[in-house]
């Protein structure tokens, strides 16, 4: 049903859109499904995005690239390696076959996330398909542009609620010059002091760990920075696919048997004492947790440190994504209703009232 | 076309007891300091585009949050519109007053809150100054990164309303790159927190639809900002070019090489000459273009990047390059930069300032246009670039008092933004639409996309109180401004699609 060329099929898609609005059929988004456990399940006439595929433009001299929403994520990351170049944000993938609109439409960021930005930071524009039933353009391929609301950046991470990305165009970088990784040993609580006493240092730490017994470090710059942050931080040396099995979830810690729980925290929050096992990612602004506990009771505790929880184990709860003030959510409700008047996007994929 | 709000073509505005409405801001807040008469209303009648004005009817100038929410709960009982204004640096006339509506001036709001360094980061209120809140986090070695050149005066709530820039974006991101969380108040005086003290926040990304949303959405009450730690070492180096085209190259090639510079600036002869004039920075006033690029982070590899850097600058054709030799010359070398506004504002006695991105590559067509469209309308045009980022400040110089040059110089200014538009780029890349770039929005989006923006303005304001006639252009004045482009002849661009 999907071909492995590249191919404008935006036609087909506002087609697909156009019926379900006749009809007010509820459309669920998908592409290659890799991250359909987040979320609340939602029933609804699938609309597969991966026909709409291939890279539109990549300059790296101009540092963005404009890919269609169903190419998949390891072509566009592949693209980007040969030309020495990445996405900062180092977006999970968590299947093979994930898709450029998926990342976009989840909004998930890798281990440099608290160093380099977020996948919403990169967004420079967005192609998509509206609830009136029309294929628009926001943004555009320039870095700075500030005519009009910033729909491209508001459709990173909305779970396609709000329309059905078609294309994106991203910031990207060159690689640093120099990576190195290291693991030093030290309790959670040590680490969590001493990476916010780093943090206030111009230090070339681009990704921070601590997975319940050592600190793992990755140091990213010019040659000069990263030997100097090594002589003086110590340590012994770690392969760097700890940073894709981290990030893909694929540690030992993520399989044990318990359900999955993301904290944002806060980096600089102290340890919290919860039932179950955690791993400290972002700096400590990322936390995993595996642990039976009460969403109500993680959501308050969270909550009191100032950050939020989502449950990571499909339909473990109704609300995986922390519920919303009230307030927040009638604007939330009101901003839906008008770019989906009739619902069809997604609905209930974020919030029950969405 | 006028660019003063029109009640023809962007909506009626209600009609407003301004008697009544004084009488009722009296009884419900005494110690709230209202102006009214017209000698007191005049300093507010413009923001930084000093070209257009209007009275406000009332000018409020609260002091705490609870007299913000007051005001705009009564103004939303009693229909009233509202336009927010911070420090009135604004280059888009974002913050021009309505005369059928309150001027709410947040400027008083210049509290720092709350500096943590260990958060590494800043909570303060709306009025503070954007350089205010570097200087205050210097003790702890951090500041706050995005540094629009009007820095020394404009206010973090503006900042956000407008997702202000500066001359370190392509390193350090935009505001809305900077910015933790904020508090708003809604058009009926509700309090929402957008973001949070972590690194996300839970449902829709509000914060970054806020950010750059011109006062449209909400009043921003307070603002938490992220802290950087200070770069060990900066570098600025010097480079001079016989072509535009060159210097246009070498940019492109310095990104290649894998650098991505704290800062990469771009002049012309016309805007090197007049900062050189004005500062002595030391420039080589033959050049055709220079380039200034500063290079920062720890010592070691800045140390790297300049040898590295000058190199390309030197396999580019640069006839010469000169690293700035002590701190002192590096000041020196920006503040060239940094004034070179006011020193093109010197060769005449009006200047009118744009603000186009262009995708990179484009620059040498883009600036042989601007000559050609310079020679036609008999106006000269000085050009600086944030080259890094592809964001245009064409200065166009005129004399408001020749009869017809303001108007000129206003045409010209909207076909550079067309011809922004045309080869991919956008009309704004940091002073924002305001008032100013009204009509170029009907060049930038169709009538759907702007069908869309009014619904997102709808589902905060549905009865347009906050700020009406700013960012977003009503269908009416984008048929009447296509049509008024057709009645002049050719339309400038027949390819763009237009309706």
């Amino acid at each position: 049903m999907h071909g492995t060329a590249d191919l404008d099929d935006s036609g087909a898609l506002l087609e697909q859109v156009n019926g379900a609005l006749e009809n007010a059929t509820p459309l669920r988004i998908q592409g290659a499904n890799s991250k359909a456990f987040l979320g609340r399940i939602v029933a609804g006439e699938i609309v597969d995005t991966r026909s709409h595929r291939g890279i539109v433009s990549y300059d790296p001299t101009e540092l963005v690239i404009t890919a269609r929403c169903g190419t998949p994520l390891a072509e566009l990351l592949q693209v980007l390696d040969a030309a020495q170049q990445m996405l900062p944000c180092e977006p999970p993938a968590f299947a093979d076959d994930a898709t450029v609109g998926g990342m976009i439409a989840c909004g998930l960021s890798g281990p440099r996330r608290p160093w380099s930005g977020s996948v919403r930071d990169y967004v420079l524009g967005t192609r998509v398909i509206t609830g009136l039933g029309k294929h628009l353009r926001f943004g555009g391929e320039v870095m700075k542009n500030v005519a009009g609301y910033d729909v491209s950046r508001l459709m990173a991470g909305s779970y396609g609620t709000l329309g059905l990305i078609t294309e994106v165009s991203l910031k990207v970088l060159p690689k640093p010059r120099k990576t190195l990784s290291i693991s030093l040993d030290m309790n959670s609580e040590r680490a969590l002091q001493s990476l916010s006493q780093w943090g206030q240092q111009p230090l070339p730490i681009s990704a921070a760990c601590h997975d319940g017994e050592r600190l793992h470090l990755r140091l990213e710059g010019g040659e000069g920075s990263v030997a100097a942050a090594r002589d003086r931080l110590g340590g012994e040396p770690l392969d760097s696919a700890f940073w894709a099995d981290l990030n893909e979830h694929h540690l030992p810690f993520f399989d044990e048997d318990q359900p999955l729980w993301r904290l944002s925290l806060p980096h600089n929050t102290p340890k919290l004492s919860l039932p179950g096992r955690q791993l400290i990612d972002w700096g400590g602004a990322q936390r995993w947790l595996k642990s039976d506990a009460e969403a109500s009771f993680l959501r308050q505790v969270v909550d009191e440190a100032g950050g939020h929880v989502t449950s990571y184990s499909h339909g473990l709860t109704d609300s995986p994504f922390q519920p919303l003030p009230v307030a927040l959510m009638r604007y939330h409700r009101s901003l839906k209703q008008q770019l989906d008047p009739r619902g069809i996007f997604n609905p209930g994929r974020l919030y029950a009232e969405l | 076309m006028n660019i003063l709000y029109d009640e023809r073509v962007d909506g009626v505005l209600p009609d407003v007891d301004k008697a009544g409405l004084l009488q009722a801001l009296h009884t419900q807040w005494p110690d709230l300091e209202v102006l009214h008469q017209q000698e007191e209303l005049k300093p507010y009648e413009c923001d930084g585009l000093s070209a257009y004005r209007t009275t406000p009817m009332l000018v409020v100038l609260p002091r705490d949050i609870a007299q913000v929410q007051g005001v705009l709960k009564l103004c939303h009982e009693r229909q009233v519109p509202v336009v927010a204004r911070g420090a009135g640096t604004g280059l888009s006339g974002g913050a021009l007053p309505l005369e059928k509506g309150v001027l709410l001036v947040m400027a008083r709001f210049n509290q720092i809150l709350h500096i943590d360094p260990a958060a590494r980061t800043a909570r303060v209120q709306p009025g503070v100054r954007n350089l205010a809140i570097s200087q205050a986090a210097a003790q702890f070695g951090l500041y706050y990164a995005p540094d629009p050149s009007s820095q020394i005066a404009c206010s973090i709530g503006g900042n956000v309303a407008e997702n202000a820039g500066g001359v370190h974006c392509l390193k350090y991101g935009l505001t809305v790159h900077n910015v933790l969380k904020v508090d708003i108040l809604t058009v009926d005086g509700e309090c929402l927190t957008l973001g949070s003290n972590a690194l996300d926040s839970p449902g829709l990304d509000l914060l970054a639809l806020f950010t750059g949303s011109e006062g449209m959405l909400g009043v921003i009450t307070e603002v938490t900002v992220k802290l950087l730690p200070k770069p060990q070492s900066a570098k600025v180096l010097l480079a001079a070019f016989d072509s535009v085209e060159k210097a246009g190259r070498a940019v492109g090639e310095i990104i290649a090489a894998g650098i991505i510079p704290g800062g990469l600036e771009m002049m012309d002869n016309l805007a090197i000459r007049a900062a050189e004039d004005f500062i002595h920075a030391g420039y080589p006033v033959d050049a055709e273009a220079i380039l200034l690029c500063e290079l920062d982070g720890v010592e070691a590899d800045v140390h790297d990047d300049c040898t590295r850097v000058r190199q390309v600058l030197e396999q580019a054709g640069a006839t010469e390059v000169r690293l700035a030799k002590d701190e002192a010359e590096r000041v020196r070398f920006w503040a060239g930069r940094k004034n070179a506004f006011p020193a093109v504002g010197r060769l005449s006695p009006d200047y009118y300032c744009m603000d186009g991105t262009i995708p990179r590559r484009e620059l040498p067509g883009v600036l042989k246009a601007i000559a050609g469209l310079s020679t036609e309308y008999g106006l000269r045009v000085a050009n600086v670039f944030h080259a890094g980022d592809g964001n245009m400040h064409p200065l166009i110089l005129f004399d408001a008092n020749t009869p017809g040059e303001l108007e000129r110089a206003e045409t010209l200014g909207g076909k550079i933004l067309e011809l922004c538009v045309k080869v991919g780029g956008s009309i704004t890349g940091e002073h924002g639409v305001g008032r100013e770039k009204i009509n170029q929005m009907c060049a930038q989006f169709n009538s759907d996309e702007l069908t869309l923006f009014h619904g997102i303005k709808a589902a905060f304001d549905p009865g347009g109180l906050l700020n009406p006639g700013k960012n977003i252009p009503t269908l009416h004045r984008c048929a009447e401004f296509g049509a008024m482009h057709v009645h002049a002849g050719q339309l400038p661009f027949p390819d763009l699609e237009r309706f």
